[in-house]
């Protein structure tokens, strides 16, 4: 799964910064992207993975790099898990 | 992209012409004249369901589709563009309450928001922060349970009868979004007069006097109040701002087809002449692209697709473009008639000038999109 999560994450963003960047790198801070791709990695996340970004997920920290987004997504698949929602990848 | 309305949307667009025909075109002008949307009129836009129209059915709201969302506002818009701004800061600023608020804020203010029995306003705009919103200058210090805001927010769109504002601010340099009530202690509401265009949408300036507001009223986190709430609210904003301007284009190609039928030189109807044709065909063609990248949108937020809020952005930058030359060509083929007043299409030209301002000028989203450009083709 995380290979799988990790691989389409870095797809995504590679394709949207146009550039070879490192996992951890921050796209924000490095001024790659402007703010309204915040909006849009929230809805890739959520439509890709089939997961619910709460209200109190909605902090740049979880959308900031690579790094960052495929944590997000796992903690959120590893707590719909728990509490027994199936996770759908497609 | 299929683009035939549903039975149901067309039926809404039906009642949403209806409407707007018998409640808001004999108020249109008037309103535009003396700048200001009298009581009547308000009341009858909170008590329609208009207000309340998309938003969540369980607090109250409508809950209606993009598609009919849009067209409502097409055809507010293509009526009365104040009354149509009155619906794109309510919903925009209830949208960021549903999105970020939490059970306990869903709660206090959504039945109310839904119903039409608030207004609700948005305040990010001030006297010296327009484009650059993460310079606002506005300040919020803790104190307590509470924070203290000072500052001004200036441009507030019925601000003037708003009975809450989504106010954003900086805490120690991180900005953040409150619910702020109009009959807070040290807020003073004053109006600001003689715009352009949107003329009834009753602007006010925002004083803030060491306001206290209580910390349960913070929408989303501290450091995520523009990025997240202000972009959310303004997402929907620019969605009704593209629809409303199509509603301008179509008001103009209504009045140009009207106009040039009936008036003669030469001997001829205006409408007998070929430049003229063209500019009837290029309304057409502005309206018809205007309306279908709205449609798109609309689509692509329905499936809540990543690239629905470029589309989005793209949609507001046409049609509000479109409209403007639209009004401009309007106002052009009513001659001296079309700068007097007595026919509606100076009022749609300054509209539609104001369209390409709000939520995001032309060149903030020709800076969105020529980004959106370099990477638009992958990910389609
Ligand atoms: C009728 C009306 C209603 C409004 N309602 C509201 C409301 O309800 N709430 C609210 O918060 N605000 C509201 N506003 C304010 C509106 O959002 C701002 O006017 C808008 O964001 C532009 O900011 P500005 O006017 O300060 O222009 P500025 O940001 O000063 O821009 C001036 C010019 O410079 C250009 N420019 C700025 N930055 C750049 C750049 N980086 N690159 C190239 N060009 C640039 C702009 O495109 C523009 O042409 C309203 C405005 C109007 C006219």
């Amino acid at each position: 799964m995380t290979l799988d999560v990790r691989a389409r994450i870095q797809r995504y963003i590679r394709i949207a910064v146009g550039s070879d960047i490192n996992d951890e790198d921050d796209i924000f801070e490095l001024g790659l992207v402007d703010s309204l791709f915040a909006l849009e990695l929230v809805t890739f996340v959520e439509s890709e993975f089939g997961v619910v970004a709460e209200k109190e997920d909605l902090d740049i920290c979880n959308f900031c790099s690579i790094a960052a987004l495929v944590a997000f997504v796992e903690a959120r698949c590893q707590n719909d898990e728990d509490a027994g929602r199936t996770w759908t990848s497609d | 992209m299929d683009i035939r309305l549903t039975d149901s949307q067309r039926a809404y667009r039906e009642t949403a012409r209806q409407f707007t025909a018998r409640e808001l075109a004999p108020w249109a002008a008037r309103i535009d004249r003396e700048g200001v949307t009298p009581p009547s009129v308000l009341n009858v836009i909170r008590g329609c369901g208009f207000l309340g129209a998309a938003l969540p059915q369980d607090k109250g709201g409508g809950g209606i589709d993009e598609v009919s969302y849009g067209i409502l506002t097409e055809e507010v818009g293509r009526v009365c563009s104040s009354t149509r701004s009155l619906m794109t800061v309510h919903n925009m600023s209830a949208q960021a309450i549903a999105r970020f608020g939490d059970h306990e804020q869903q709660e206090r203010w959504l039945p109310d928001l839904c119903s039409g029995r608030k207004v609700v306003a948005f305040a990010l705009s001030e006297p010296e922060v327009g484009s650059a919103a993460d310079a606002i200058e506005t300040k919020a210090t803790s104190d307590g349970n509470a924070f203290r805001v000072s500052g001004t927010k200036k441009w507030i769109t019925y601000g003037l009868i708003a009975d809450l504002f989504v106010v954003f601010a900086k805490l120690e340099g991180a900005p953040i979004a409150l619910v702020v009530d109009r009959d807070s202690e040290g807020l003073r509401i004053e109006p600001v007069t003689d715009i352009f265009g949107v003329r009834g949408s009753m602007l006010a300036q925002l004083h803030f006097d060491e306001v206290r507001v209580r910390k349960e009223r913070q929408l989303g986190r501290v450091g995520m109040g523009i990025r997240f709430v202000a972009n959310v609210a303004l997402d929907h904003g620019r969605f009704s701002v593209a629809w409303g301007s199509t509603g301008i284009i179509q008001a103009c190609l209504d009045a140009c087809v009207a106009y040039s039928e009936q008036r003669r030189q030469a001997g001829r109807r205006l409408k007998d002449f070929q430049l003229i044709r063209r500019q009837l065909a290029n309304m057409l063609v502005d309206h018809t692209a205007s309306r279908a990248l709205c449609y798109r949108s609309a689509c692509l937020r329905q499936r809540r697709a990543p690239q629905a809020t470029m589309e989005t952005s793209l949609a507001k930058y046409h049609a509000s473009m479109a409209a403007i030359r639209a009004a401009t060509n309007a106002v052009h083929m009513h001659g001296a008639n079309g700068c007097s007043g007595e026919y509606p299409v100076d009022r749609y030209l300054r509209d539609a000038t104001v369209s390409g301002i709000v939520e995001g000028t032309h060149e903030i989203h020709q800076l969105a999109l020529a980004s959106y450009a370099l990477r638009r083709p992958y990910l389609d």
